[in-house]
C-alpha cells in the first residue's frame, strides 16, 4: 500500500500533501488538548508496534502479499487524533527504509493516516452503536472496521490514480483490482487488529480508548484497594 | 501504583514489538504487496522511481554490511522500532507539555515591545 515516487503525478501528490498536513495538523492540536498523561508512552508503543507489524507481510493470494496498515488499531487504542499521528510517524520513519516515496509521502499519509484512521474510526463508532455494550463488541467492531479501512485506503489510491496517475492504466480496472486484493488484505488487517485489541482488553481494558465507556470510573478502584500485593 | 503498572505494560509491549520486528519479520512473505501487484498487472509498475534513500544504510529493511538476510532484516526492524518509539514518545510528551503550558503558542517569545513599563513623559 506504500506508494512509491512516480505512480502519481506531482500536482496530485502536492494536493494530497496539503490534505496530509491539514489532517496531521488538526490531529496534533486535538491530541494536545485531549491526551492524558499515561497516553504518551502508550502512543509511542502503538506507533512502534505498527512499524513492527507492517514489516510482516502475509500472503493473500497467488504471488501477492499484504501487511497491517494499523489505522483502526491505533484509533481504538489511543483515539483517532493520536492514532493519526502514530501512523504518520510510522510513515515518516519508513522513509529511512526507502519504503514509500518521499514525494508520495502526502499520498501515503492521506490514504493510511487520514482516510484509514478517520474513515475506519467512523465505522468503528457506527458498529459500536449498533452492537451491545460489551468488550466482545469492541473486539468485533475493531476487526470489521479495520478490514473496511483497508478497502477505503485502496479506494483513495484509485481516486488519486484517476486524478493524476502515470502509466495510462484504465481507472476502472485499477479501482476494481485495488478493491479486490485489498478486501483480502483487509481480512488479515481485521484479524490482527481484533487479536491485538482483544489481548489488551484482557490485560488492561482501561488503556483501550475505544472501550472507555465500558470501564467503571477509575477513582473507585484506587481508593478501595489497600497496597497489598504490590511488587515493584 | 497504576503508573508502575503502566510502565510494566509498556515495557512488555515493547518486548513483544521488538520480538516481532527482530525475529518474526524474517519470516514475512516476500511476494509483492497488493498495490505493487496491481501496478504490475495493470502495467504502471515501471513508472515507479527509485527512492531517494534507495542506497541508504537501512534501505529495503536491511542493514548494509550485514550479509545474513534474516539477521539484516531483523536488525533493521529493531532499529526502526526504537526510532519509532523514540520519535512517538518524544512527540507526544511534547504535545503534553504544550498543553500544560496552558494554551496558546505565545510561550516566552514576546515579539512586540508592548510589555515595557509605562514611562513618564
Amino acid at each position: 500500500m506504500h506508494i512509491p515516487d512516480g505512480f502519481i503525478n506531482a500536482p496530485t501528490s502536492l494536493a494530497t500533501g496539503a490534505v496530509a498536513v491539514g489532517g496531521v495538523g488538526v490531529s496534533l492540536r486535538r491530541a494536545a488538548q485531549t491526551l492524558q498523561e499515561r497516553q504518551a508512552p502508550l502512543a509511542g508503543l502503538v506507533a512502534a508496534y505498527i512499524f513492527a507489524v507492517q514489516m510482516i507481510n502475509f500472503p493473500v493470494a497467488a504471488g501477492t502479499s499484504g501487511h497491517l496498515l494499523g489505522g483502526v488499531l491505533a484509533a481504538v487504542l489511543v483515539g483517532p487524533w493520536a492514532g493519526c499521528i502514530c501512523v504518520a510517524v510510522v510513515l515518516v520513519v519508513q522513509s529511512l527504509f526507502a519504503d514509500g516515496g518521499l514525494t508520495a509521502l502526502g499520498l501515503n499519509i492521506t490514504n493510511m493516516a487520514v482516510v484509514g484512521v478517520f474513515g475506519g474510526w467512523a465505522i468503528f463508532k457506527l458498529l459500536r452503536r449498533a452492537l451491545p455494550a460489551t468488550n466482545a463488541s469492541v473486539v468485533a467492531a475493531s476487526g470489521i472496521a479495520a478490514g473496511i479501512s483497508v478497502v477505503l485506503a485502496a479506494t483513495a489510491f484509485a481516486l488519486e490514480y484517476a486524478v493524476g496517475g502515470n502509466g495510462g492504466a484504465p481507472v476502472g480496472t485499477v479501482f476494481a483490482a485495488m478493491v479486490g486484493v485489498h478486501t483480502l488484505i483487509g481480512i488479515g488487517e481485521g484479524i490482527i487488529t481484533a487479536l491485538t485489541v482483544g489481548v489488551i482488553l484482557g490485560v488492561r481494558p482501561d488503556l483501550v480508548y475505544g472501550a472507555q465507556d465500558l470501564q467503571a470510573p477509575l477513582t473507585l478502584r484506587t481508593k478501595s484497594e489497600p497496597a497489598a500485593g504490590e511488587v515493584g | 501504583m497504576r503508573s508502575s503498572n503502566l510502565r510494566l505494560f509498556v515495557i512488555a509491549g515493547l518486548l513483544v514489538t521488538i520480538g516481532l520486528a527482530l525475529v518474526v519479520s524474517g519470516f514475512a512473505s516476500s511476494s509483492p504487496d497488493g498495490l505493487e501487484k496491481v501496478a504490475e498487472d495493470k502495467g504502471f509498475l515501471e513508472t515507479a522511481q527509485d527512492h531517494l534513500f534507495a542506497d541508504g544504510p537501512l534501505a529495503d529493511y536491511a542493514v548494509s554490511g550485514v550479509d545474513n538476510e534474516r539477521l539484516s532484516t531483523g536488525l533493521s526492524g529493531l532499529i526502526g522500532v526504537l526510532i519509532t518509539f523514540g520519535v512517538g514518545l518524544g512527540l507526544f510528551a511534547l504535545l503534553r507539555t504544550m498543553r500544560s503550558g496552558s494554551g496558546s503558542n505565545a510561550g516566552g517569545a514576546g515579539p512586540g515591545d508592548d510589555a515595557g513599563p509605562t514611562r513618564a513623559p
